[in-house]
């Protein structure tokens, strides 16, 4: 089961699927979730929803209680903005560090896949006084090798540019590549719903693989709200820490996923989820979120009357560049995580969620 | 249509006050709508039934708000200090004129600036209605203002304040106008408060909950002197929106879109916007999302008292959308 | 079916109860995300008071008081207050008992240095320290201190930990017209809205939301106004006082509101262009009452109408404020006769609310 997860994630990130034009990772994700689910659809912003029936008896009236669980599966890149003498000039789709970029290997979505690479021009080319300090995404572009009547034959304005990064796997059982952010949480959710296979659950359960949180939150707004799920849970990667970075913010690589707490997560949920963490003895950090978590979970808790929503998180290093590392058992334990908790919820745990006093 | 839009544009109408333009738009698409209604926001909905089946529901969305100034404090020598209302940059105000909707006119002046070489903020910027004092200062705090340019022509660039976006309200009132027979349930919202955040196309797009929506609206353009690195220009047909600051096309809707263009032999472009964004937006994230686009019209010196279009754009602007709502949609 | 309560044409009055009511309220801990404390003590003034009364899925209390007066449909009126408070959350425990702290809500920080804060469910005391002016480099006394240098400590053996509320600690206390604590953003917009339900218009469907999480984007509000459906809102809230003298001796130009010039009725802020009919009407009550009034100064700031008048098809709505001095900061004042004003306002308004007030559009 551990490597089908790891197998499942790896192709995942060999893959694009921007935000706005999630296609081709969709098609990988619902491959994988055919077997695990009783139906499958797609929103009308192109989020996956795979609906796992509860599998016990239900005698109540009314229908089952549903949880959904929600792992966005678009990936931040690039879009053509102008042909200049068969160079791309390109912006960000997403949170994209400019520095990051002069050197990478890119694959550029036209009428077909051109391989290309980022470059920064000397900078004689540039503004004066460029040379110094980051060189702002505007000054890059992209060369694809070919000639400029090629080029504007195969690329026009709005095409999509996604990283070229090969996944690398690493000592340790870590894994490392782009899109990382959120794929690995897609695997999560898979993972879940694999062991799901063999567990009853009362509940139903609702696995979305959402579009567009890189840039609007979208997909996740629209689908809590057309699927109007009991609760929800939204996995989503976190800062592992790494060289230079604040001790505060963020979290050990392969020491278990971090529980969010915070305003955007009830207090209710977290918990439930402390708890059977610390029963499991499941590792895990507590993610502390003063204002909001950073997520899909921000748009979901406020759609329609409110969602009781809680904020699982994957430590990541080196977030929303092409090298981004996971541990693969975090991934592992918060399916696990998952699963258990879905496993165990009684019908009537919703009421129990009432605020504390 | 050149008519209409010197009409449109000359209306002051900021946001959250559109009144005064939605009666010359109610006036206009009245006799050709088969049902009108105004929402809690303000939005006017003039609605197209279908003539056959197969059809969606479409929602058109073009906002009738302009960008304005809104009174903050009078001064005990009648001048008014004033803040914003949508993106206005202290840039255009300098030297600039406004109309108050009470019909009073002022001007934008300045505070003595140690360096003048810079920009005043807006909190050293005031308007000189003509007032000396407090008490015979017919302004007071609240009260809305827009700024004022007559409409004028330069071969077949038009100029005005307001083009964003009367020039859409124009767009929509003209298809609506020439839309013979559609298969389609067509909504032609004419919406408020765009500028101040979608908020009119949020709760209009709520209320109709339609499948497919379209904003039209204005968009910047990269053919100016040393300008921004962007291939929209002036003149070279409407732009069909592929992503802008804050929303990304529904890739389906941008090829429904090129096609529809295409055999219809119309001019187009592909749109990419670095900044700002649409009441498509707001269309996109409602309720269980709609598929969303937008067909902009190519605009220079966007949010200034001189935002400049070609004619001809407009009008193959108008002749793509009914050539968009003449058929049967299929998005793929 | 709740007992008729006297007639509501009289005004209610801010007196000796309601001021320890609101002293009870701004006492309580409630940093936006945990309003607990406040929430219990608005849940057991308000079941005595409403028909029904619900916690929803993010902590509001929502209490609906029905009509009582002549035959339907009535006006189903959203009244808002929020509970939430802006305070800091314990982000790192750096060991004997120091914390890295972040805040919640915007907080003035030039006003943190130096304070006590009142920790968790406990109200374990803590306090915000600063080097003392001896042990400071000149340049050091120049430049303010940010967020991220300043820790709270707990002591040494102290129960707080990692994820723990902080609050700001101010008793509440009565200085002559004024009242002074931390918190009146936005507890005396809740002790009103309490008055308005112990004294219900009959004319009127009065849906009561006790709003979580204001201070972070009105989300609380949001889901509120999508579970009640109202036909029009009034956002009641505290808006800045910057009603000092300027150092030059010119005119105070940017005030916002000022002290004692009654309850601020919102043209405009940055979350809402208020529904001009609400405004005139709002104006016209308070002018054909005598009621003084002022028009907050627009600009930036929100309120929870600012979600509101969004949700689902629109709602029109409108927020009238309690002008408060140096809200955000660990003190603040009110004027009594400014919160009592605010109260008579919103009650006439209520009052003789025309059942065709929307009958012109927007």
């Amino acid at each position: 089961m551990t490597t089908d997860v790891q197998k499942l994630l790896k192709q995942l990130i060999a893959m694009p699927g921007l935000s706005g034009h999630e296609a081709p990772v969709r098609k990988a994700i619902h491959e994988a979730w055919v077997p695990l689910a009783d139906e499958i659809t797609v929103s009308r912003l192109g989020s996956l929803h795979a609906l796992r029936r509860g599998n016990t008896q239900w005698g109540a009236s009314g229908l089952r209680p549903s949880v959904l669980l929600s792992a966005h599966m678009d990936a931040i890149g690039m879009m053509v903005t102008g042909i200049v003498d068969g160079f791309l000039r390109f912006t960000s789709i997403g949170g994209l560090d400019p520095r990051v970029l002069p050197g990478q290997l890119v694959t550029v979505h036209g009428r077909s896949d051109l391989p290309g690479i980022i470059v920064q021009p000397p900078a004689q080319l540039l503004p004066a006084g460029s040379s110094e300090g980051a060189a702002p995404l505007t000054h890059l572009l992209i060369d694809t090798g070919l000639l400029p009547a090629e080029v504007s034959r195969k690329v026009q304005v709005g095409d999509v540019v996604s990283y070229a990064q090969a996944p690398i796997e690493m000592t340790g059982d870590l894994l490392v590549g782009h899109s990382v952010d959120n794929r690995a949480s897609v695997a999560v959710v898979t993972h879940c719903l694999n062991l799901l296979q063999t567990r009853t659950h009362v509940w139903d359960v609702l696995a979305v693989a959402s579009t567009q949180e890189e840039v609007t939150l979208g997909g996740a707004m629209t689908s809590a709200f057309g699927l109007n799920p009991t609760l929800s849970v939204v996995i989503d990667v976190t800062f592992a820490s790494s060289p230079g970075s604040p001790a505060h913010k963020t979290f050990p690589l392969a020491k278990g996923p971090t529980l969010g707490w915070g305003p955007n997560v009830h207090p209710g949920l977290f918990k439930a989820f402390k708890e059977l963490a610390d029963r499991q003895e499941i590792p895990y950090s507590l993610e502390v979120m003063p204002r909001h978590s950073g997520t899909d979970a921000y748009a979901i808790q406020v759609v329609a009357a409110g969602i009781p929503t809680m904020v699982i998180g994957i430590p990541l290093r080196y977030m929303h560049t092409p090298v981004e590392m996971v541990a693969m058992k975090d991934i592992l334990r918060a399916g696990r995580l998952l699963a258990e908790f879905i496993a165990g919820l009684p019908a009537d745990f919703a009421d129990s969620l009432a605020f504390d006093d | 249509m050149k008519s209409l839009i010197k009409k449109l544009v000359e209306v002051t109408a900021p946001s959250g006050y559109e009144t005064p333009l939605r009666e010359v738009v109610r006036a206009e698409v009245e006799p050709l709508a088969d049902q009108i209604s105004v929402d809690a926001l303000g939005n006017l909905i003039a609605k197209k039934n279908p003539a056959g089946e197969g059809g969606l529901k479409i929602m058109l969305s073009a906002h009738m708000d302009e960008i304005g100034v809104i009174a903050t404090h009078v001064d005990e020598n009648g001048f008014v200090r004033f803040t914003t209302i949508g993106g206005v940059r202290p840039h255009t105000c300098l030297g600039g004129r406004v109309r108050f909707l009470n019909g009073v006119g002022g001007v934008i002046g300045s505070d003595r600036l140690e360096d003048a070489a810079k920009v005043p903020g807006f909190e050293q910027l005031f308007i000189d209605v003509g007032a000396s004092s407090r008490k015979d200062c017919p302004v007071k705090v609240g009260d809305i203002a827009g700024f004022e340019r007559p409409f004028s022509e330069m071969g077949s660039r038009l100029v005005s304040k307001a083009m964003d976006d009367r020039i859409g309200v124009v767009v929509l009132i003209e298809t609506l106008r020439q839309l013979k027979q559609t298969p389609h349930q067509v909504f032609f919202v004419f919406s408020t408060q765009e500028e101040v955040g979608l908020r009119g196309a949020t709760t209009a797009a709520y209320g109709l909950d339609p499948d497919l929506g379209i904003a039209v609206d204005v968009t910047a353009t990269g053919d100016t002197p040393k300008g921004s690195k962007m291939e929209v220009k002036l003149g070279a047909g409407p732009a069909i929106k592929v992503r802008d600051g804050g929303m990304l096309s529904d890739p389906r809707v941008v090829n429904w879109m090129v096609s529809a263009a295409r055999s219809a032999k119309l001019p187009y472009q592909l749109e990419v916007l670095e900044g700002g964004t649409t009441d498509a937006r707001a269309m996109q994230l409602t309720r269980a999302g709609i598929p969303a686009g937008c067909v902009s019209i190519p605009c220079r010196y966007i949010h200034s008292p001189s935002e400049m279009v070609d004619l001809a754009d407009v009008q193959n602007a108008v002749r793509l959308l009914l050539a968009l709502l003449a058929v049967p949609v299929t998005l793929e | 079916m709740k007992e008729q309560k006297k007639s509501d044409t009289q005004t209610p009055r801010v007196g000796a109860e309601q001021i320890r009511l609101l002293e009870k309220l701004c006492n309580a801990s409630g940093v936006s995300g945990d309003e607990g404390e406040v929430r219990k003590i608005v849940l057991s003034e308000v079941r005595p008071l409403a028909d029904e009364v619900k916690v929803d899925a993010l902590g509001n209390v929502l209490a609906v008081r029905h009509a009582r007066a002549g035959s339907g449909p009535h006006l189903r009126v959203m009244l808002d207050a929020h509970m939430d408070e802006v305070g800091f959350m314990l982000v790192k425990d750096e060991g004997e008992g120091i914390f890295r702290f972040d805040s919640v809500g915007g907080v003035e920080v030039r006003y943190l240095v130096g304070k006590p804060v009142s920790i968790g469910k406990e109200h374990t005391p803590g306090v915000i320290g600063a080097k003392p002016i001896h042990l400071a480099e000149k340049n050091e006394l120049k430049s303010s201190l940010s967020l991220d240098a300043l820790r709270i400590d707990t002591g040494l053996t102290s129960k707080a930990k990692l994820g723990d509320r902080a609050t700001f600690v101010t008793p509440f206390s009565r200085l002559g017209p004024s009242l002074r604590g931390k918190a009146l953003d936005d507890r005396v917009g809740v002790a009103t809205l309490i008055e308005l339900l112990r004294n219900a218009p009959e004319n009127v469907e009065l849906l009561c939301a006790f709003a979580v999480q204001e201070e972070i984007g009105g989300r609380g509000a949001r889901v509120a106004a999508y579970g009640f459906q109202p036909d029009l809102a009034i956002a009641l809230d505290v808006t800045p006082a910057r009603d000092l003298p300027a150092w030059d001796g010119s005119e105070n130009t940017i005030y916002n509101t000022r002290l004692g010039a009654g309850p601020a009725i919102y043209a405009a802020d940055g979350s809402t262009l208020a529904d001009p009919r609400l405004l005139r009407y709002l104006v016209q009550v308070a002018e054909s009452r005598s009621i003084p009034y002022q028009i907050r100064q627009p600009g930036s700031g929100g309120t929870d109408a600012g979600p509101i008048h969004l949700t689902r098809s629109g709602v029109p709505s409108i927020s009238v404020s309690v002008p408060g001095r140096y809200i955000h900061t660990p003190v603040g004042i009110v004027r009594l006769e400014d919160w009592q004003n605010t109260l008579a306002l919103v009650h006439a308004a209520l009052v003789s609310l025309p059942a065709d007030i929307f009958s012109v559009d927007r």
